[in-house]
């Protein structure tokens, strides 16, 4: 899973800002390596007779005033592909910037919503359904489409937070009493690891996300698939481990929709056990983490809101274990 | 003096000497030790282990694994010998019907050497 400002995902905001970096790192480099051999030949060759006022005006005003305006045209042209997500070839925006074109080259298409909402120590994921009905309702995992605009409506419902897929685009906060916005597009499919870039409490480096880039039709079908609610289960040991969600009280902080449980101050498991990871990007997903989690949270999370009093037998936290891994 | 020191060092090396090796130290037949501490991290074992070497694996739902060398049983059910200790951590449920320790998927490379990593913590 990648995780890296220096290694953007392609056709994305993060390659844009890679993009800028390398210039303004580069174009610095040079003018330093420049500025210090006049210094070096004018220590050289003192005495010999110069042009004062060419070296003043030239090196003094009209190399600065025509670099930096370069690069503040530059950098609005970079600022305008950010926003209107979609494209990495800076050269081309800036010539449809300032080149008298009408609008910039944006996809055609609606950009997808998703809402994230910022949480002491996870992240809520809230799909907004093509026709309009209820949210789907998921946590710390984002799934998008690749070569589709992606608009994240940013949230909070406690402190600050930040929210940062370093290979997918700059880093947004999250404000309580407010709502901020990110574009997010990509043309590569894959996994991204996303954190919180704002200290939020305690676990704070313990909270992350995975960002899954996959085809349009592959992402059709997942969300379709995410959208539908489970029912109990049939088998007698995931049954089992159904009846120990109830009776451990699990469903006064947890939704499984299709059944009765219906708590909202925890994730929505539905479909927990189709995720890449647990306890928002900590654990990879499966039946040993899943027990150890449940068993022991403030163990491996210390201060979180989850209790670990569930107080179930052996049988009970594997059956349990194995039939929430099996909420694909 | 320098005959005092050498004899001082010579009868610290003999004390030292001294120290019972144990008898008996359980040892995994064709185990990678450091294979074993890896996939010790992969598998995130330390979400219920307490596992000396295993970065971040400091969970108390099971019991710490410090020390496994000097456990007398597994699971305060059987010897701790290699044989058994692999199967153990192959598929707990099917030798202690009542363990909270779920049949985590690995392979049986995975758990000799696992075995071979947990029989180096003395």
């Amino acid at each position: 899973m990648r995780q890296s400002a220096l290694h953007p995902a392609a056709n994305s905001g993060a390659a844009l800002i890679d993009q800028l970096g390398s210039v303004l790192y580069v174009g610095a480099a040079l003018i330093f390596v420049l500025v210090m051999t006049l210094a070096i030949v004018g220590v050289v060759a003192k005495g010999r007779d110069v042009a004062v006022k060419h070296w003043v005006i030239g090196g003094g005003l009209i190399f600065p005033s025509v670099t930096l305006t370069a690069l503040l045209l530059y950098s609005l042209a970079v600022g305008n592909g950010l926003s209107s997500i979609g494209t990495t070839n800076a050269l081309q925006l800036f010539l449809d910037c300032f080149g008298g074109r009408e609008s910039l080259p944006i996809s055609m298409d609606q950009p997808l919503k998703i809402h994230v909402v910022g949480k002491q120590w996870w992240w809520e994921v809230r799909y907004e359904q093509p026709n309009g009905g209820e949210h789907v309702v998921l946590a710390n995992e984002i799934r998008i489409p690749v070569d589709r605009p992606v608009e994240l409506v940013l949230s909070t419902t406690d402190v600050i937070h930040s929210f940062w897929v370093p290979s997918l685009a700059g880093k947004v906060d999250m404000i309580p009493g407010r709502t901020t916005r990110l574009r997010v597009q990509t043309s590569e499919v894959g996994k991204f690891r996303g954190i919180c870039a704002e200290y939020c409490g305690g676990q704070h480096a313990l909270m992350a996300f995975v960002v899954v880039t996959q085809s349009p039709t592959a992402f059709a079908s997942w969300l379709q698939l995410q959208s539908q609610p489970t029912s109990a289960p049939s088998d007698a040991t995931m049954r089992v481990g159904y009846d120990a969600f109830f009776s451990a009280k699990c469903h006064t902080c947890h939704t499984i929709r299709g059944t009765p449980a219906n708590g909202t101050d925890g994730p929505d498991l539905t479909h927990v056990g189709g995720r890449a990871m647990l306890a928002a990007g900590i654990l990879d997903n499966h039946i040993g983490t899943m027990a150890g989690w449940i068993a022991g949270p403030q163990d491996i999370k210390p201060g979180n809101k989850m209790p670990d009093d569930a107080a179930l037998t052996g049988v009970e936290l594997r059956a349990l274990s194995a039939w929430l891994g099996s909420l694909e | 003096m320098k005959s005092i020191q050498l004899t001082l060092l010579a009868s610290a090396l003999f004390i030292a000497a001294c120290v019972p090796e144990r008898d008996f130290r359980p040892h995994v037949q064709g185990g990678d030790a450091e294979r074993g501490r890896v996939a010790l991290k992969e598998l995130e074992c330390g979400a219920c282990h307490v596992i000396p070497g295993v970065g971040g694996a400091h969970s108390n739902v099971g019991p710490p694994l410090e020390n496994y060398s000097r456990h007398s049983y597994i699971a305060g059910k059987w010897p701790n010998e290699p044989e058994r200790l692999i199967a153990w951590i192959l598929d707990p449920p099917a030798m202690a019907p009542l363990t909270a320790m779920p049949k985590v998927a690995m392979s049986e490379r995975d758990a000799r050497d696992i075995a071979a990593y947990l029989y180096e913590l003395d």
